[in-house]
């Protein structure tokens, strides 16, 4: 069975939460006593249903003020796959919230209020899946039972938003009609839109095609710890832990080894259970090498004619998430990139992105809050990156404030 | 064709690769140990993430002074047979010294005092980050917790303060007297640690599989009768085939029916259930609706 990871984007007003239970409820994710629990305080507030968005609220600050403060993972499984589901929620801190749900998402659910049509709030949702590279977007024009099933109305809001991702780099767009509230077309098909010949939506997120959305091209191995047992089984053992972060391995492949730039051959690929035939993107594995060379954390093992950009200088958009603090040139922060901590140094601000207009503004040298900014650093290490466009893992980075530890941005490498 | 892998191999991987990255950066980690099922996969995953090297990290266990004699026995034995280093931070002894005062009445718990017994723990050994096993789909409160979730230098938790957390780019830096907790199998689901249990033919309490025990009544659920536990009026102990789903202090871990005697059986029950483990079994959760919450804020596992 799969595990697909999937962010819901919309704010409470669209039926997210909602759409979520609904989702959770029909495939027999939620269990009885939270039923109760939720069912006691529906009644309790005097709501004639069951309020399925009382599912997804978990803080008591929450359900006391009906918002929602912070990204919840909820889980479900049908026979056919696993799911997790990031979920966002759509007020004030929109932007830091959906960033972080998205870095980790296969796909993303956006939705749409099919009365309100396309929103400055949905132009937002669909630019940071794609800024994050989300392979697959799910539009959900939902309360299609409050414009009557109405065909013409849902193909309006396909079209225009069609026409709004033209200017975006989404992949595999699906637009789905539906009404949460009442389950039509997300576990089971509606009825009332005969005219509607997609998938349902859980069904669309069973069959929708995630195997080929890891780069299996180029070999990224950034090594995450040194194993060595010096042990009396095992005097002489080395090898280098890490997750698999692009390409394939095989046990007789020629490796090249960043910054030393040696070269060598993979003798083993191994687990705790015996020597595996191949390592691919994702797996954590440990790695033997034939040449006994200086390899520590932080080193990246590539293919001698396919390595990333070895770099200190570093062009990127990066997402601002500090509660306090702007971003400003001459700034001087940790970075962690893979498995390499460095210093950052902030040599300019090119501009800020306004996510509603998507126009850029050129004058601003300091970023808030929830912006998005194009920047360059200069780093006190080279980096081993890929542009993100290539590769989730090796093109993205955070950066650290160094004074409190807190992490303030999330960053994607550019294409140079 | 490379093969995508399966949901229970991505989150093996995932598991890994977070506790690699903490022995990478951190200094003194420490693992959580109850001999309950979610921390017996946790060690087991601590095995295979360094092999063929040792853990390189104690485990530490807070000892209520309340356990199941099978659970402790278990304990011993694993910890014979990997070599891991055992530190128990005991509840007893935070009673014995002052430092905590026990409930009274047939209600009162120690679940609450192990906090104290814990941070103590953590600041004698200035363990800097603390592997916990604890699952989001577990409680509402749970749901919202990073994997890598903060403790100030009196071990409480901020939900409304955390750190953002991206990719798998983890963020485990803190200053003297702080410290991380870390849970690497955050999003396993109950199931998942079954399926995993059994893929793996990893060994488990016995208290796991349906037994015959003496039990008595109280709030809807099955507690064992135990030398800690004072019966109220009207509670009759009488002798059932029961099986724990989850294994805590034994004032408050209840039993439920059940005549489950193999993992498939046991999964084919987790599967069928329509109530949720902490529900079901979980005293410690059921004072209030936000009782997780409360507890977590105070350093609470």
């Amino acid at each position: 069975m799969e595990l697909l990871r999937l962010a819901t984007a919309g704010s409470v007003d669209d039926g997210k939460s909602t759409l979520i239970g609904r989702l959770l409820y029909d495939s027999k994710s939620i269990f009885e006593d939270q039923l109760e629990s939720i069912e006691a305080t529906s009644e309790q507030r005097g709501s004639e249903t069951v309020d399925l968005a009382l599912l997804t609220d978990g803080l008591r600050a929450e359900r006391e003020q009906g918002i929602t403060i912070d990204v919840a993972y909820r889980y479900f499984a049908t026979p056919k796959r696993k799911f997790i589901i990031a979920d966002t929620p759509g007020h004030t801190q929109y932007t830091r919230n959906m960033v972080t749900g998205a870095s980790t998402a296969n796909l993303a659910i956006i939705l749409i209020d099919a009365r309100k049509g396309l929103l400055e709030q949905s132009r937002r949702h669909a630019f940071i899946a794609s800024l994050l590279r989300i392979p697959h977007l799910v539009i959900a024009v939902n309360k299609m039972d409050l414009v009557d099933y109405d065909r013409d109305r849902f193909e309006e809001i396909r079209d225009e938003f069609t026409e709004f991702a033209s200017k975006l780099d989404v992949a595999d767009l699906t637009f789905i009609p539906m009404s949460a509230l009442n389950g039509d077309n997300v576990v089971d098909r509606s009825m009332n839109m005969e005219w509607y010949e997609g998938s349902t939506l859980l069904h669309h997120l069973e069959q929708v095609h995630i195997a080929s959305d890891r780069n299996l091209v180029d070999v990224r191995f950034p090594v995450q710890y040194v194993i060595r047992p010096q042990s009396a089984e095992h005097p002489d053992y080395r090898g280098y832990a890490g997750q698999v972060a692009g390409g394939v391995m095989r046990p007789g492949d020629e490796v090249q080894v960043l910054p030393s730039g040696f070269t060598s051959t993979i003798t083993s690929i191994d687990t705790a259970t015996g020597p595996i035939e191949e390592a691919a993107a994702g797996m954590s594995v440990t790695i033997r090498l034939a040449d006994e060379i200086d390899i520590s954390r932080g080193d990246m093992i590539c293919r001698p004619n396919n390595a990333p950009e070895v770099s200190q200088d570093i062009d990127a958009m990066i997402c601002w998430m500090a509660d306090q603090g702007e971003l400003r040139p001459g700034q001087k922060l940790a970075i962690k990139h893979t498995t390499r901590w460095a210093r950052a140094m902030v040599k300019d601000v090119q501009y800020r992105l306004d996510i509603n207009s998507l126009s850029r503004d050129e004058e601003t040298q300091t970023i808030g809050l929830n912006e998005i900014a194009r920047i360059t650093m200069r780093t006190t290490q080279p980096l081993f990156a890929d542009p993100y466009t290539r590769n989730r893992t090796t093109g993205s980075f955070i950066l650290v404030d160094e004074a409190t530890n807190v992490t303030v941005a999330a960053g994607m490498v550019l294409d140079r | 064709m490379t093969e995508q892998m399966s949901h229970v191999q991505a989150l093996e991987s995932e598991a890994i690769h977070i506790m690699r990255e903490v022995a990478a950066e951190c200094e003194r980690p420490c693992l959580l140990f109850s001999g309950g099922k979610d921390s017996i996969v946790m060690l087991h995953l601590a095995i295979k993430a360094f092999a063929p090297a040792p853990v390189p990290f104690p485990i530490m266990h807070v000892d209520t002074g309340h356990n199941f004699e099978e659970v402790i026995e278990y304990r011993d034995r694993r910890v014979a047979e990997t070599g891991v280093r055992l530190i128990v931070a005991s509840v007893q002894d935070a009673i014995d010294q002052g430092k905590v005062v026990e409930e009274t009445g047939p209600r009162a718990s120690r679940n609450r005092l192990q906090t104290t017994a814990l941070l103590d723990g953590i600041e004698e050994h200035r363990f800097d980050a603390v592997f916990g096993g604890a699952r989001r789909d577990e409680e509402k409160a749970r749901a919202k917790e990073r994997v890598f979730s903060f403790r100030d230098d009196f071990g409480q938790w901020d939900p409304k303060a955390q750190r953002p957390e991206l990719w798998n780019l983890y963020n485990p830096r803190v200053k003297a007297g702080e410290h991380m907790r870390v849970f690497p199998i955050s999003n396993w689901t109950e199931l998942d640690i079954w399926h995993y249990i059994r893929d793996e033919n990893i060994d488990i309490p016995m208290v796991y599989y349906a037994h015959k025990r003496m039990v008595f009544e109280r709030d809807g659920m099955w507690l064992g009768v135990t030398p800690f536990m004072t019966l109220m009026e009207g509670e009759v102990p009488e002798e059932r085939l029961v099986r724990f789903r989850t294994i805590g202090d034994a004032t408050c871990t209840g039993a439920v029916d059940s005549a489950a005697t193999t993992i498939e059986q046991v999964i084919e029950e987790v599967g069928a259930t329509r109530i949720t483990e902490r529900g079901a079994t979980r005293a410690d959760d059921r004072t209030a609706e936000a009782a997780m919450e409360d507890r977590k804020k105070e350093g609470y596992f």
